[in-house]
This record gives structure tokens, sequence and C-alpha cells, in this order.
């Protein structure tokens, strides 16, 4: 394969493992719980070189998976001790993000691990960093890497479909039917940790962020259903990436920047166009129940 | 213990934590408004959005000046409170998740912005990157300046109006009973709470300034239930936090600034946390027992 196709894989990846968990945090109300695990993942990521002293991705996503998970934890613990859950969040993203920010200056030079690269991530040189296996290539790390995720997510999701789907929607009615609710709310948090991680290398911690929330929140402004919601989500993120990769040769500049500046874009449209949920079909509404209110009054 | 001595006894270093000091103290104080309002992250998807308006500053003018970015910076991040308003106004997004979106979408389009203006420009554009994470040690005399006179002016706001500000966030229908204008504090609370924003910027970087109004009032709401008492321990403690982390980011090369303060505020939470006398955990149990 091309470069390019690499690339363009890869970011298809991304917006597709990203899009697909995201949608399930956009309808559980966790947007911004995600947003903190995105951020302190990066405290995971470094710990795991510390112990293992290299960049090798499967302790990168233990680690990365145990942050995630705690964040999770220490945000609910504070919450139920009676911090506003906001407020708790806000706390324990930034304490953990700022400690992996300390930690990552101590690393030396020669190591490819900067604040640069956690922030922005560096997709252009993902097709160079290939997965040897007794000398033959098999195709980009991260690809492997993304791949694995998304399949495992997949998996969990068609596997628990029918709990996720209830403890969503009533929490209080799945455990009176017995779905373990808290099994769910962590595994939840493990899959966006592990979505995090994957995408981390191309990028970055900050704009996964963007492909978390966007796309299911576009999704949810064009549909109702929520098998539906979880497929359009993972499209609406894939088709972010094309369109910023897109951009991105254009006009020259940051590719991770520009596919979340298209996740806003693509955002914009469904707010303004969505059939049902719009702005131009609520002002034809209500234009057209104004113009049978005058025929009424008129008659 | 030497190099600490020679560096308290720099000027520029002087200038510098002075200027943390009063950041910080001025942004604790703010942040007991906001924690109160319940907009912490609206803070953070603020603080984000500054960063395309320092980019398109320096796009538009060419030049590098802090006043102009900081104007830039206040634009961007206004706009930002107005499209996270206005999205849950009008469809069915709820506010965290438009929060999320506004957040993600304004930093995706800095980041794009500064690697363009590395990119396609010419002259001096050093120093935009530090405003991610902030860098106290490249700071220069004048820049201290409008932090110090920045925070100054959102000290007296604040004190100058406090009483009102109080009333129209505990009990904004009482507050329009007694002819308060509420919708004006809100207003001028918004503009404090950008101001603080814009000038800490520089120092702490617009990933992390948040911090600088959510965890200092968090820590104090462990030792007192009295909202003046909070919001003045509040800013004490954001000016412990400004100082201590901006001293340990100078005596280290290439150790950034933002996360140092942010992790002194958060040790200082902590600490909150367990002994506080109001309800830390180490506290109650010793009450219990």
């Amino acid at each position: 394969m091309s470069y390019d196709a690499w690339i363009i894989l890869t970011g298809c990846l991304v917006g597709i493992t990203c899009g697909m968990t995201g949608a399930l945090l956009i309808l559980r109300k966790m947007a911004m719980l995600a947003d903190a695990i995105s951020h302190t993942v990066l405290l995971g990521i470094v710990l795991a070189f510390f112990v293992t002293q290299s960049l090798n991705g499967l302790p990168m996503l233990i680690g990365a998976a145990i942050v995630g998970v705690l964040t999770a934890v220490m945000v609910q613990a504070l919450d139920s001790s009676g911090v506003q859950s906001d407020a708790a969040i806000g706390v324990v993203f930034t304490s953990l993000f700022a400690l992996g920010v300390v930690l990552i200056s101590f690393v030396g030079d020669s190591v490819h691990l900067d604040v640069n690269h956690a922030l922005m991530g560096e997709i252009a040189f993902i097709p160079w960093d290939t997965l040897m296996i007794n000398g033959v290539s098999y195709g980009p790390t991260a690809v492997w890497m993304l791949g694995g995720v998304f399949l495992l997510n997949l998996l969990l999701i068609l596997v628990f479909y029918k709990e996720i789907k209830i403890s969503t929607f009533d929490s209080a009615m799945a455990i009176s039917i017995g779905v373990p609710v808290v099994f769910i709310h962590y595994m939840l948090m493990t899959m966006v940790s592990f979505s995090t991680v994957a995408s981390f290398d191309s990028v970055g911690a900050i704009l996964v962020v963007a492909m978390l929330i966007v796309p299911g929140a576009t999704a949810y402004l064009l549909t109702d259903g929520f098998g539906m919601m979880i497929i359009l989500s993972a499209a609406i993120g894939a088709l972010s990436s094309l369109l910023g990769y897109g951009m991105s040769i254009v006009f020259d500049v940051s590719i991770s920047g520009s596919m979340a500046v298209s996740t806003g874009i693509l955002f914009a449209a469904a707010f303004m166009l969505s059939p049902k949920h719009g702005m131009v079909a609520k002002w034809i509404r209500r234009k057209k129940m104004q113009q049978e209110q005058e025929q009424k009054a008129s008659a | 213990m030497e190099n600490m001595l020679e560096l308290l006894t720099n000027a520029n270093t002087q200038w510098v934590l002075l200027g943390a000091l009063i950041l910080g103290f001025a942004s604790g104080l703010i942040g007991s408004f906001v924690l109160l309002k319940k907009q912490s992250l609206i803070g953070d998807a603020m603080a984000h959005a500054t960063l395309p308006g320092v980019c398109m500053a320096y796009l538009i003018f060419g030049v590098k000046s802090i006043p102009l970015f900081l104007l830039g910076a206040a634009c961007t991040g206004l706009l930002a409170t107005y499209f996270i308003q206005a999205i849950v106004k009008h469809s069915r997004i709820k506010t965290d998740a438009s929060i999320g979106v506004v957040l993600s979408v304004f930093f995706g389009l800095g980041i794009v912005l500064l690697t363009y203006i590395s990119k396609n420009t010419t002259g001096d554009k050093s120093g935009l990157d530090d405003f991610i994470f902030g860098q106290a040690a490249a700071m220069v005399k004048g820049d201290i300046q409008v932090i110090a006179v920045g925070s100054l002016l959102i000290i007296l706001i604040s004190s100058l109006f406090f009483k009102e500000l109080k009333i129209s966030i505990f009990d904004p229908l009482f507050a329009k009973g007694i002819g308060l204008p509420v919708g004006l504090f809100n207003g001028i609370l918004m503009g404090l709470v950008v101001g603080i924003v814009v000038v800490g910027i520089q120092m702490v970087g617009v990933v992390l300034i948040a911090a600088l109004l959510i965890t200092p009032p968090l820590a104090a709401r462990y030792w007192t239930d009295q909202l003046g008492h909070m919001s003045f321990l509040s800013g004490i403690i954001g000016a412990i936090s400004g100082v201590v982390g901006t001293l340990i980011s100078t005596t280290g090369e290439g150790l950034p600034t933002g996360p140092l303060i942010v992790l002194c505020a958060s040790a200082i939470f902590l600490i909150s946390l367990l002994l506080g006398t109001r309800k830390g955990l180490i506290t109650k149990v010793v009450k219990q027992a």
C-alpha cells in the first residue's frame, strides 16, 4: 500500500473506533468523562514507559487502561463524597494530566515521547513504524493496534448490546432485572482508554477528544435509534478523517488538527440541516404552523 | 540552595513570582464563584478556545504583541461560550456534550492555525507554542505587568461587587425581587472568567489554566462553609500554588510552568480532602471515634 493509503486507513480506523465508543458516551451523558480520560491516559503511557523503558504497544495499553479506569473511579469517589460532578472531573483530570506532562519532561530527548507528540500526534510518521516479525514487514504498528482495539470494541458492543442499551436508557430497570450496571460502566471506561491510547500515536491525546465526542453528538442529531446511532457515529468519524486529510493536504497544516476541525464542520452541518432536529427543519415547521394558524384564523 | 538564593535575587524572577502570586489569587477568587455556579468545565472549554484567537491575532496583525494576542483570545473564548449555550438551547445535545464538541473543535482549529503559521509566515513567531503549556521563564517585565494589572483589576471588580455576585448566584429570584440586574451580574462574572483565562494563558497555558479556577475553591471548600472566607482562602491557595509552581519551574530547564502550578494546587487539594476541618476524610473519622 502507498504512503497516503496507510495514513488514510489509520485516520479512518481512529474515526470508526472512537466514533463507535463515543456514541455510547453521548447517550450516557459522559462526554466530559471521556474528555478527562483521554487527557489522563498520557500519565499511563509515561508510567508504562518508565517501567518498561520502551514505547511498546502492550504495556502502554495496560498503563492507559489502569489510569483510565482510575480516573473514572476517582471522579466517582469525589462525586459521591459531595463534590459537584463537573468540578470532580476537572480536578482529577487536570491533576493527572499535569503529572503526565511534568514526567514527560524528564524523558530523554533520544526517546520519541514529548509533549507536542502527545498533544498532536504524528500521523505522518505512522507508515514508517512497521511491525517486523522475523524480518518481514507486516504494515504499520499503529494500524495493527487500532485494528485490534476496533475489533475488541466491536465484539464487546455486540456481545453486551442488550445490557449496554438497557443500562443506558433506564439504569433503575437494568439493576432490577440483574444487569451488571457497574461492570458495564467500567467496561466502557476501559474501551475509552483503549481507543485513546491506540489513537494517541496518530492524532494525539487531546484531539482524540474530538473523535470521541463530536461524531457521537452529530449522530445524536441525525437519528433516534440506538444501533443506528452507533453505526452513523462510526461512519461520521471515518468521513471526518477523510475530509480532514484532504484539508490538511490543501492547506499544508496539521493532519490531526484538520480532522478535529472537520468533525466540527460535519457537526455544524447536522446542527443546521438535520431533517428532524436541525435548525432549518425546525424553522420550516414553525413557519408552516404559523401559516396554518393564519389560514384557520381567516377561514 | 545557593542556586535558589541566586534565583530569588534575580530581578526577572522576582517579577515573574509576583505575577504568579497575583494571578493565582485572582483565579482562586473568581474560581469560587465559578464553582458555585457549576460552570467549572465551561471555563475549561473557554480556555482551550483561546488558542485559535491568539493565532488569528498573529495572522491578522503579523506582529507578536501580547495585548493583541489577549484581544484575540478574549474574542474566541467568548465565542466558544456563546456556541456552547446556543447548541444546548437549539438542539437536543446536553451541556456536557456541547462543551466537549466546542472545546475539541476550537482546540483543533488552534492546532491547525499554529501549524499554518509555522509553515507559511516569516518573521519571529517563537513563543506561540508556549501558550499551550505556559512558560514563565520566557516572560519579561512587560508581560508580567499585563498579568499583574489585569489580575488586580479582576480582584478589584469582584471585591466591589462581591455581595451582588453572591446573591445573584445563590438566589437569582430573590436578587431579581430586590431589584438587582441579575443578567448584568451574570455578564460581569462571565467577563471576569474570560479576563482571568486570557491574562493567565501566557503563564499557565490554555490546556491547564482551567485547573486554577477549579482546584483552589474545591480545596477551600473543605475548610469553611462561608462564601466570603472560602473565596479568600481559595485566593490564598491559588497564590501559593502560583508562587511554588513557578519557583520549581524556573529551577529546572524546560520544566513547563503550568503543569507544575496545577500540581501544587492538586497537592493542596489532596491535603484539604484528607485533613480539612469541615469535611476532610480523616477529620470525619477522628470526629466519629
